[in-house]
């Protein structure tokens, strides 16, 4: 099934003289925290071979390929790799256009919403790749990988080996002389996977002096390679050619060299599955039954027609193509979707999702780990049993049962992340096994599993169906487990192509063996409906390597690929319009909400009067007050228990007393005093009121003076002239909305930047920043752009908004305005790519930046009350934070008529903020995964 | 239903959220060191409002005056001259300008009643409004006092005595700690319930959970006990510590009866966080629906500037917002001591307000699984 390599050309271990080492390993250890990942390896990589990395899941594969590639750090030992050390940045900086690295996991590093010829042209642009090279390489890489009918399809529409396939013409671009892929073909179908290598092959015939490193599980792949290097635990079992392997174990096949490799503790109760043949008794009852079953999204079929019925005890295998509808069908079994057509029934009972009693009846466990990462492996047992409301007394019982048929023991109180997938698959089974269901659905349960921890699992299997009469119903892409099944079917785009035995299959098609026949199936499906993807012979040749580009790798800044993230950046923000849509239309509501609703003009004020007096002077003097447009009156008072208590209620925000003998006492010039009782709960609006009062009080005596004493109060009679300068009118909005711009350009750049760095480190897309020639500055620079236009943009509408809708008047410099304008929305971003080197998780970075943004605009930037009123840390804040200049040249362009001239001090601290916050960024910013 | 199920779903949340320590760390800032940090840079009343005199008059009445400014309500008054004010209220130094006009002492006393001249700066309209009166008052206050010298009895012998209640001093910090503790519950029981339900479903456990015996409500109502609970200690503990403790902030009312209205709010807060994850496709989306959720609700819910002064329509849009009542409930209970007799109608609206954001989002919920 694989290329044939060359035959016997492996170098022997250690032998092979300098030269002829792609890579180098001396002493090499990594530690994840307390886990052990390398232990003092030792290993020198032949160049220009085929290296196979093979072993169980979590020995340190993908680990010791990481460190090589420079995408981790170099905790321990010494790394060379092409010549030079890998941990020197100088050395990886020059070195890495001639590596492509290529992560685990289906399409991990590419970006889902940009289509096929999108993905290899970000890529591409990254290489410092002209526009002429990259339309001729895409082009010829589609061809030869048979991607070509589709560069336009958005990259996670593509199946697992299309994925797969374009995870290879990325890495590829660059004509790499060391390539390394990391389980690349796990979770890939049969034929996909025979392609795969297939043009593997081809482009090492083309390009002879390419070395190639693998890791795989798969050990009928490992068999083709030139050189293995068997892994376990951290350490290097053995080196060398397929053959010498086999010779040195006297095994028949690489599986059995392998476990025979390892260490005696190890391979201690490790024997071949076999499983009895069901016993024939005659009644069959049926656990599942599907009729017609069929699924649509839309216009696609993803389930077409789909019938079958499973006895009670039988070990159903499921069998297809990535993306042929196995997990669509799986889903409508467990009543996760509701099938459009037909029926799913489960002893006899139709599936209803909202039938509680069934789905204790069924254990499901999905493709995906989806476990609780966050709970240990007790935890989430205990948690699955208490769901599926065992009794509690029962449920420890149950635990110790579960940990030690499934071999949990000794891990009970770890945390799922830390173990390897093989055993974090059985922690699966185990939580789907926990309340003794009767029906199994297991999505790929092994997939990425080596092959003794999948043994084992099959042994469960084996187990409870026939121990047991547990229905399973197994879906998988491997032949030698499908063997195993009591029955199979086939499925491919929807469709089942064929169910019987493994051994009436092969019968049928008359093939050697069950990997044949299917292959065979899947092509005559595929032969009706479109022509083959296989590659042209050929169409690898004309990948010639094409003369290094010179500038690659060498500049300190290069403008291309910087622009290549901006542009990348631009189309998932064109690709997701919802996102750019709310930025755009919510910072208008928000302006809109804000701008009217904040109006510090306090008025509709509430108040009541205790007359003790009620005399023609004391109904003056209310009057005076109840006529503004400040207060309201609200019925009299009558005696301080109802003022204390209408107060409390908040009922009223000012009392006024007047005194028994007001009037006579005030004709006779003795002292009177009126009482005022504000209610302070708030004390902005009691400030106000204390305001609104004295000033009443002190007119009224004016007006009194000037009544009763005629001119002689003229002496000394002078006015204020009260000139409310800028905002004449004193209307809140003209105060308001030249400051909510600031904010709103402040929280909204500030959280997209942030979401967009964070964000690819927690869906893994930031390993391309890491192996790829992209400085510092160009990923960040890179990244900012588009928002930073994107913030522009929304300047401008925030503007014609101001100006159009809410009728502020902008008096002063528009030029300066926008100019100031730039400077913060770029120091806006600059801060939210700050905060992203600090935060992992995309919930702790919504959190930070609405934390970091909200409160210093609204409170500390003068947006309310003037930053030179602030005091200790908050007027700390004030002073250092970019909104409070924006808001000082907003408003005074705005309402103030000024320009450049006389805003000069306010632009110096925006000038400064974007560049410092950046360099710090730049600073924090890891260029490898620690 | 079953409780049993609910209170594991949450007993599993709070597991999760032990594993995530920048979440903690995050929490434990919002509830300490940020509500201690807003609310001492709070001015009280005025405080340090910039002024700069232009006294073109240089007579014992204009230097009276210039001297009746000091900290900390004014700052020191900068004696300017008439061609540097405009300038400097232009860049923003100065919020008030006073002008005392040449002859003022000499007009004054001649009766020919001259003018003083006060510029505010109306951009900054919170020190606009009450320190105008304050400069009008201090101003008039001087000058009586030096005509006292000159003239006869003329005034009227009315004494305005004013008393603030429950907040005498007018300390805005207390009632910014108070509110600044409102925004951490809100802005902490949206972003827990919310993006918990969206990683649930990047990372796939969502759909785990639906094939086991659970509901949808249990799913629900698991996420909001638990965040909920952890909100309310983080309110409790900042309240006596915090709010009590290190700020010093008297507190009238009963504090079990607003812990009371807390955990009500939170069941609305809690509401709002599942509805807005199940309108948002993916933790971007999610991030900006929140800003463009908080931002409204902090500063129209009254707890920035007085609600009885918003336009009417915005006061009866935020009617429907948890936040509204819970601040006014807030102010009655710790400052007015109010108790359950008063502020019964804003349980009621908390209430109302929670079980309809409940139900729409459990409606909205079961759709999203799909």
């Amino acid at each position: 099934m694989t290329e044939a390599p060359g035959e016997g050309g492996g170098a022997p271990p250690g032998g092979a003289p300098r030269a002829e080492n792609v890579a180098r390993l001396e002493g090499v250890g990594l530690s994840y925290g307390k886990t052990r990942a390398l232990d003092a390896i030792t290993l020198d990589l032949p160049a220009g071979r085929m290296v196979g990395l093979i072993g169980p899941d979590g020995v340190g594969k993908s680990s010791l390929l990481s460190l090589v590639a420079g995408a981790r750090k170099v905790q321990q030992g010494r790394i060379e790799v092409l010549g030079g050390d890998i941990a020197d940045a100088t050395h990886r900086r020059l070195t890495c256009p001639r590596i492509a690295y290529m992560p685990q996991g289906l399409g991990r590093n590419l970006y889902p919403t940009l289509s096929v010829f999108e993905n290899i042209d970000f890529f591409a642009r990254l290489f410092g790749q002209g526009r002429e090279e990259r339309e001729r390489r895409i082009g010829e890489l589609l061809k030869a990988t048979g991607l070509d009918p589709f560069p336009d399809r958005p990259a996670g529409n593509l199946s697992g080996g299309m994925k797969q396939k374009l995870g290879l013409c990325c890495a590829l671009i660059h004509d790499p002389d060391l390539l390394i892929l990391d389980e690349p073909t796990t979770g890939v179908d049969p034929l996909s996977r025979r392609q795969f290598w297939e043009l593997i092959g081809e482009i090492r015939r083309e390009r002879p002096g390419m070395s190639v490193v693998v890791a795989t599980a798969y050990m009928e792949e490992a068999q083709g390679f030139d050189w293995l290097v068997a892994m376990d635990g951290g350490h290097v079992l053995a080196t060398g050619t397929p053959a010498q392997l086999l010779e040195s174990t006297g095994a028949a096949n690489l599986d059995a060299a392998f476990i025979a490799l390892l260490p005696e503790e190890k391979r201690r109760g490790h024997k071949a599955v076999v499983i009895p043949p069901r016993p024939a008794d005659g009644k069959e009852e049926f656990a599942i039954e599907a009729e017609h079953l069929t699924m649509r999204f839309g216009d696609f079929t993803a389930v077409d027609d789909v019938s079958f019925r499973i006895p009670r005890g039988e070990i159903f295998g499921f069998l297809g193509s990535n993306g042929c509808g196995k997990t669509t069908t799986m889903k409508m079994l467990t009543g996760l979707l509701p099938a459009s057509e037909g029926t799913a029934r489960l002893f006899g009972r139709e599936v209803d999702p909202n039938d509680i009693e069934v789905r204790r009846r069924v254990g499901y466990m999905s493709q995906a780990f989806s476990l609780y990462t966050e709970l240990t492996v007790r935890q989430n047992l205990d948690l699955h049993a208490r769901l599926f409301r065992m009794a509690p007394e029962a449920i420890p019982g149950r635990i110790e049962e579960m940990a030690r048929r499934f071999g949990l023991t000794h891990i009970m109180d770890t945390l799922p992340d830390a173990l390897p997938l093989g055993i974090r698959q059985r922690l699966s089974l185990a939580v789907a096994m926990i309340h003794a269901p009767d029906i199994l659905i297991l999505d790929e349960p092994t997939s990425g599993v080596d092959p003794v921890a999948r043994d084992g699992f099959w042994q469960m299997l084996s187990d409870l169906s026939r121990k047991d009469n547990v229905t399973i119903f197994v879906s998988t892409h491997f032949m030698n487990e499908a063997e195993l099944c009591d029955r199979i079917s086939l499925m491919h785009a929807g469709r089942v192509l064929v169910s019987d035995t493994p051994k009436a299959i092969v019968g049928k098609r008359a093939a050697a063996t069950l990997e044949e026949a299917f292959i065979g199936y899947l092509q005559e499906a595929i032969g009706a409906s479109a022509a083959p993807p296989s590659p042209t012979p050929g169409a690898a040749g004309e990948l010639a390597p094409a003369p290094a580009p010179a500038a690659a790798g060498r500049a300190r800044f290069d403008l291309r690929r910087m622009l290549a993230y901006s542009r990348r950046e631009a189309l998932e923000l064109q690709r997701d319009p919802i996102r750019a849509t709310l930025a755009l239309l919510g910072t208008v509501i928000l302006m809109f909400v804000v701008g009217y609703g904040i109006n510090l003009d306090v008025e509709n004020l509430t108040f009541a009067v205790l007359d003790r007096d009620d005399t023609t002077l004391s109904h003056d003097y209310t009057q005076q007050i109840a006529g503004s447009r400040y207060f309201i009156e609200k019925p009299p008072l009558r005696d301080y228990g109802d003022l204390d208590k209408r107060m409390r209620e908040g009922d009223i925000s000012l009392a006024i007393e007047i005194p028994p003998n007001f009037a006579r006492d005030v004709s006779r010039g003795r002292t009177v005093e009126v009482g005022a009782w504000i209610d302070g709960a708030m004390p902005t609006r009691g400030e106000t009121v204390r305001g609104y009062v004295e000033g009443m009080h002190a007119q009224w005596l004016t007006q009194k003076a000037r009544e009763l004493y005629g001119d002689a109060a003229t002496i000394g009679d002078f006015t204020i002239a009260l000139r409310y300068r800028y905002n004449p009118g004193i209307e809140s909005l003209i105060a308001m909305v030249p400051a909510v711009i600031p904010l709103l350009l402040m929280m909204i750049p500030a959280m997209l930047a942030v979401l967009s760095v964070v964000r690819e480190k927690e869906l893994g897309s930031i390993i391309n920043f890491y192996v790829t020639p992209v400085t510092r500055m160009e990923f960040l620079l890179g990244k900012q752009l588009p928002y930073v236009a994107l913030a522009s943009l929304n300047f401008l509408m925030l503007v014609a908004f101001a100006i159009y809708v809410f009728k502020v008047p902008l008096t002063g410099s528009f030029a300066a305005l926008s100019a100031a304008a730039l400077l913060y929305v770029f120091a806006a971003t600059a801060l939210g790519l700050l905060l992203s080197t600090f935060m992992r998780s995309q919930i702790a970075a919504i959190f930070g930046t609405a934390l970091i943004t909200l409160i210093p605009t609204v409170q500390f930037s003068g947006m309310i009350d003037p930053v030179s009123s602030l005091q200790g840390a908050g007027a700390f804040i004030g002073h250092i934070y970019p909104a409070s200049y924006f808001v000082t040249i907003a408003r005074g362009t705005f309402s103030k008529g000024l320009g450049f001239e006389e805003l000069g001090s306010a632009f110096i601290p925006l000038l400064l903020a974007g560049p410092i916050l950046l360099a710090l960024s730049a600073a924090l910013l890891r260029k490898q995964a620690d | 239903m079953r409780a049993a199920n609910v209170l594991q779903l949450g007993i599993k949340e709070l597991r999760g959220l032990l594993r995530d320590p920048m979440l903690l760390i995050l929490i434990v800032y919002s509830f300490t060191v940020s509500i201690y940090t807003a609310s001492t840079a709070m001015p009280e009343t005025l405080n340090r409002a910039s002024i700069s005199i232009v006294d073109e008059d240089r007579s014992p009445v204009a230097s009276r005056i210039v001297t009746a400014f000091y900290p900390p309500y004014f700052t020191v008054p900068k004696l300017i001259t008439a061609s540097q004010m405009d300038r400097r209220m232009d860049s923003g130094l100065d919020t008030f300008a006073l002008d005392i006009p040449p002859n003022f002492q000499r007009d004054l006393l001649a009766g020919r009643a001259p003018t003083i001249q006060l510029n505010v700066d109306a951009t900054r309209m919170s020190q606009a409004f009450s320190g105008g009166g304050y400069v009008q008052s201090i101003v008039s206050g001087e000058v009586n006092e030096f005509l006292n010298r000159y003239r006869g009895e003329t005034e009227v012998p009315v004494e305005l005595t004013l008393r603030t209640r429950f907040n005498q001093e007018l300390n805005k910090s207390w009632f910014g700690a108070v509110t600044n503790v409102i925004s951490s519950i809100t802005m902490l029981s949206i972003i827990l319930t919310g993006a918990a339900l969206i990683r649930e479903r990047e990372h796939g456990t969502i759909e785990h959970l639906l094939v086991m015996p659970v509901t949808p409500v249990e799913i629900m109502l698991g996420k909001i006990w638990s965040m909920g609970l952890v909100v309310f200690i983080a309110t409790t503990v900042s309240l006596i510590l915090i709010v009590q403790g290190a700020l010093k902030v008297p507190i009238n009312g009963s504090l079990t009866l607003f812990l009371m209205g807390t955990a009500l709010h939170l069941f609305a807060t809690t509401s709002m966080g599942i509805f807005l994850a199940t309108v948002a496709g993916s933790m971007p989306q999610f991030g900006l629906l929140l800003m463009l959720v908080l931002l409204p609700l902090q500063v129209l819910s009254g707890a920035t500037t007085p609600r009885e002064s918003m336009p009417q329509i915005i006061q009866d849009i935020m009617a429907f917002a948890p936040n509204t009542h819970f601040v006014i409930l807030a102010q009655s209970i710790l400052f007015r001591g109010a108790g359950l007799t008063v502020v019964w109608p804003q349980f009621l609206a908390l209430l109302a307000i929670g079980g309809a954001l409940f139900f729409l989002s459990l409606r909205r919920f079961r759709r999203f699984l799909r």
